[in-house]
């Protein structure tokens, strides 16, 4: 047998990157990647069982501040989720909120092997790569939070977006992140004074609006080759009729040409943004409007933020947001407010089937991808731990895929969700080719990982393969939800990581990180104001702050030059 | 001579990051800048313990790291029950390696948190901590109010750099702009500089936050005239100025946690922060003391789901601060081999406790002899993080910043002996067939 090289015969792939659609076929794997042959190489039968690549998350806390200030809080929450030590795994803690070793075990199990960390405060980004580096077998990457900054909405008022260019691109180096991230631009500033902002208020003191914010960040943003577009969590998530914010939003990136073949904004959790009413009591849902807007345009993509019934924890950069929420439920609350650039809030949340708002809530998400056409303009989240722990995505999954589940979950539900919502008049099923696309194929491509090797199983692409253990006819929910949770094999660069459900091998993840390359003299230009705000405004010193290269001992680097 | 700009203190959970020293022959020689005296002294270093030692007939004998490392490895390996304690003065790469431990022999693992603002935890996780960076403390706040803490001694440079007398974007003209409130048992030096002094009876916190809770909510009628050993008319005026704040936050020590009341009392001066921001941006953080006590509690949540005084001997994480915690073990006797690393429970345990330490064998790694070294079995001596061996570590308020090496030492890091006796370890049970 030849070293490195691996063999996965007799599996039905699905590969929507590559135009693949559930077709026989074998997957030959040498030193790590995807090749066209092997020579003698270890073999895994797959006995006509569904083969996807790697599962590609493209939005989940799963390390950091608040993911941790989240653990510590919630004894409550560790105590679900306890597994022994084994020799190969570390103990697991947790549900919402599971340790890093579980979070790795858990993904891995479900066929998962990249996920994006969805918000990094830039201060605390070196607690974001300290956790990243203790999450075994995931390939990993996070996005940092460069809305809420001082030095961005300077340069919005000011309308240069060339220095905020160079700004970002700083920022993005500095914290080793993938690229921009947006949470309630300009509300989460305000919040520091415990206001919030609406899409075209004023932020005090800044006097820019949040519309301005996501447009000039949007601009700047394709200013280089950035793998990924500005990733947006827009103003008002979660307050009901929120939906004309949210497809306002989305028109202000109309016009913006993106770098690549992907929308110039990337709108995430869309669930919590798309929510008709005045108040709760006539809270209904409008994931109709929103799944027009999306299948009449071309410039956004979305990722569901669908909900999992029962206990969560919610987290955001969103303070004003998790604040509303305390007031709602009087549960504990975390706050934690970060100088010069962001802020967060953390609070436990019971998600009931037996409330009319959390009905609708659920069926919202679903909704938006049954309507939502082309499953390459969405993907599949949960906002973990948010809309609940990522570990129900094979919930979400059988239910996409049966109508008759779908049904048979309504029952259960309170009944509101026959008066306002779709949800019980559509019919569409997702077959296996379009699960695939919402759990790897979309997000890598959004992600522009595809040419990294990560969401495909072409030729030179990592070894990263799930073999589930369901015959691609297979149409029983249950069975459909039990091999989603629990791979026959997951592959991680050619490696066996799982074995009929449990972990036998746990090599660390790389992690990816962007550098867009800025002109130098603008760099020169920012940086002067840049090191200003150090001087009298930070609490850390200017060259204490960008995340040294220690933090992130495997490393994988995607330039992103300027365009001329 | 070179100058370091940028040095970071590894003193206490201020972690000041502008410090300036000379370096001069592989030695700290000056400190120039940023530091306060205690940082400053400690910079410039002072006595070590100068070799591993073993004990043997009541004596430390000198031995070589090899030695010593292969005992601690063989008294913890040997261990039934045996406690990792400490880790609030070393880098969280040194805390990884301690609950990798902690894992591989079946421990419990516990910081000094344990002993400190172990009830603080409590409360939070009672009810949150609405909180924020000592960033926005500098640029935003109008009125700081500490609470059974003392910076003026305890962490010299918080209110230059972080509150008070700090200088920040709404906050150009520094205190004059700003209130300073100190509650506090006695007239502390931090207390001859507030605006309002209320000078509580011992045991009496949980009384007067209730009592400022009620006003803030409204119910002026149900305090009475005096709560505490304060007036009602002094409440009153507390209230108002919290009211009136734009920003304000609440600072509390050990003077809190404790005294009578303990975690109940961080529930209710939390609840009073809830209570303040009803009427304007209010947050609580409480003053950590060792400059890395933070860091040990974010490295053994991540890993483990707990903070701290995690039990791993069911090979899964059990955590029940009574039953777990250091202190609660040794005084029940559980513990048959302890480790401690950068800390002294020789100097800050209860009595029963260290009675329970002299019977079992005690491993002591650190930089400096203390009175833990006075009965320790084998002890270690370990290169100084932040002066000649650079790591991660959170200040106060959860902010993470680098260590840097200044200069070259002789001494093995924390990290490197922690290393080997797991891997020492791990070789032992290996040969016994675990």
């Amino acid at each position: 047998m030849e070293e490195g090289e691996l063999l996965i015969r007799n599996g039905v792939v699905y590969d929507p990157i590559n135009g693949v659609k559930g077709e026989k076929k074998d997957i030959c794997i040498r030193d790590g990647k995807v090749v066209e042959e092997v020579k003698n190489p270890k073999i895994i039968d797959a006995e006509g069982r569904v083969v996807m690549p790697g599962g590609v998350d493209i939005h989940s806390h799963i390390a950091g501040a608040k993911v941790n200030a989240g653990r510590l809080f919630r004894p409550e929450d560790g105590r679900k989720g306890v597994k022994a030590r084994t020799k190969v795994c570390r103990p697991e803690s947790g549900y919402s909120v599971p340790n890093t070793f579980a979070t790795g075990y858990r993904y891995a199990r479900m066929g998962y092997t990249f996920v994006m960390e969805a918000a990094m405060p830039p201060l605390a980004a070196r607690h974001t790569h300290e956790e990243m580096v203790d999450i075994p077998i995931l390939d990993n990457a996070a996005l940092p939070l460069i809305d809420n900054n001082w030095m961005t909405m300077d340069y919005v008022k000011s309308g240069d977006t060339d220095l905020l260019a160079a700004y970002i691109a700083w920022m993005i180096k500095a914290t080793k992140g993938y690229g921009v991230k947006v949470v309630n631009p300009g509300g989460t500033e305000a919040w520091a004074w415990a206001k919030n902002c609406d899409l075209n208020d004023a932020v005090p003191y800044f006097d820019v609006t949040p519309a301005e914010i996501v447009k000039n960040l949007a601009v700047a943003n394709e200013k280089f080759e950035m793998p990924h577009s500005i990733h947006v969590h827009g103003n008002m998530l979660g307050h009901p009729g929120n939906y004309g914010v949210t497809t306002s939003t989305y028109d202000l990136v109309k016009g913006i040409k993106p770098y690549r073949d992907r929308p110039a904004m990337h709108a995430t959790h869309t669930q919590f943004h798309a929510y008709g009413g005045t108040r709760w009591g006539d809270f209904e849902s409008k994931a109709d409007v929103i799944a027009d807007y999306i299948n009449k345009n071309e410039n956004v993509s979305i990722d569901l933020g669908s909900i999992i019934l029962g206990d969560t924890t919610t987290m955001t950069a969103d303070g004003p947001m998790e604040y509303s929420l305390y007031q709602i439920t009087g549960r504990k609350w975390t706050n934690h407010d970060v100088e010069l650039e962001t802020g967060s809030g953390i609070t436990p949340f019971l998600y009931s089937g037996k409330s009319p708002v959390n009905t609708i809530q659920w069926a919202i998400g679903q909704e938006l991808a049954l309507l939502v056409k082309d499953p390459w303009k969405l993907a599949l989240t949960t906002d973990h731990p948010n809309a609940g722990p990522f570990i129900g995505y094979p919930i979400i999954i059988s239910m996409l895929m049966s109508k008759r589940r779908r049904d048979e979950s309504a029952e259960d539900m309170h009944k509101v969700i026959f008066d306002r919502a779709e949800y019980s008049s559509i019919d569409r099923e997702y077959d296996l080719n379009e699960i695939a696309i919402i759990t790897r194929g979309m997000a890598a491509k959004t992600l522009g990982l595809h040419e990294h090797g990560k969401g495909h199983l072409g030729v030179g692409a990592d070894g990263d393969v799930a073999i589930y253990d369901i015959l691609p006819e297979e149409r029983d929910a249950g069975k459909i939800q039990k091999a989603f949770l629990n791979t026959k094999y997951t592959i991680k660069g050619g490696e066996i990581v799982v074995k009929d459900g449990e972990v036998v091998a746990t090599p660390a993840g790389k992690t990816y990180f962007v550098t867009p390359e800025c002109d130098e003299k603008l760099t020169d230009e920012m940086m002067v104001t840049l090191k200003d705000r150090f001087e009298h405004y930070y609490s850390v010193n200017f060259n204490n702050y960008p995340v040294q290269d220690a933090y992130v001992p495997n490393p994988y680097e995607i330039k992103a030059p300027w365009r001329s | 001579m070179v100058e370091v700009t940028d040095v970071v203190c590894s003193l206490c959970g201020c972690v000041c990051d502008d410090i300036v020293v000379e370096v001069e022959d592989n030695k700290v020689t000056k400190v120039k800048k940023g530091a306060c005296a205690v940082g400053k002294s400690k910079l410039m270093g002072h006595g070590r313990i100068e070799s591993p030692a073993i004990r043997e007939n009541s004596s430390l004998k000198e031995c070589s790291y090899d030695d010593a490392i292969k005992k601690a490895a063989e008294i913890l390996a040997a261990a039934r029950k045996p406690l990792l304690y400490g880790w609030s003065s070393t880098v969280c790469e040194v805390d990884k390696v301690g609950v990798e431990l902690a894992e591989e022999i079946g421990g419990i693992i516990d910081n000094t948190a344990s002993v400190c603002h172990g009830p603080s935890v409590l409360a939070i996780q009672d009810v949150g901590l609405p909180s924020c960076t000592l960033g926005e403390v500098k640029n935003r706040a109008d009125l700081i109010i500490y609470w059974g803490a003392n910076p003026a001694a305890a962490h010299a440079n918080h209110m230059k750099r972080y509150s008070y007398i700090s200088k920040g974007y709404w906050t150009e003209e520094g205190k004059k702009k700003k209130k300073l409130v100190v509650v506090d048992v006695r007239k502390t030096t931090t207390a001859k500089l507030a605006d309002v002094f209320l000078q509580i009876e011992q045991g009496k916190d949980y009384l007067v936050f209730s009592a400022l809770r009620a006003l803030l909510y409204g119910y002026e009628d149900v305090v009475p005239e005096e709560v505490g050993g304060i007036s009602k008319k002094n409440l009153l005026e507390t209230v108002r100025i919290m009211k009136e704040a734009k920003f304000g936050i609440i600072f509390f020590g050990l003077g809190v946690t404790h005294t009578r009341g303990r975690h109940n009392n961080i529930v209710n001066a939390i609840q009073t922060t809830r209570a303040a921001h009803t009427h304007t941006k209010f947050s609580i953080m409480p003053m950590r003391g060792h400059y890395n006590v933070n860091g040990f509690n974010q490295v053994c949540t991540w890993e483990t789901g707990y903070p701290f005084a995690v039990d791993l001997s069911r090979g899964y994480a059990w955590y029940n601060p009574g039953e777990t915690s250091s202190t609660d073990l040794l005084v029940r006797r559980e513990c048959d081999a302890a480790l401690f690393i950068a800390t002294d429970p020789g100097a800050h345990f209860p009595a029963e406790s260290i009675r329970h330490l002299s019977k079992i064998p005690v491993i002591q790694i650190d930089p400096f002899p203390n009175p833990t070294t006075e009965f320790a079995d084998v002890v270690i001596p370990a290169a100084i993080s932040g002066i000649e061996a650079e790591g991660n570590v959170y200040r106060m308020d959860n902010i993470p910043i680098r260590l840097r090496k200044l200069v070259d030492t002789e001494y093995m890091a924390d990290e490197e002996i922690m290393k080997r006796i797991l891997d020492e370890v791990r070789a032992i049970r290996e040969k016994e067939g675990e």
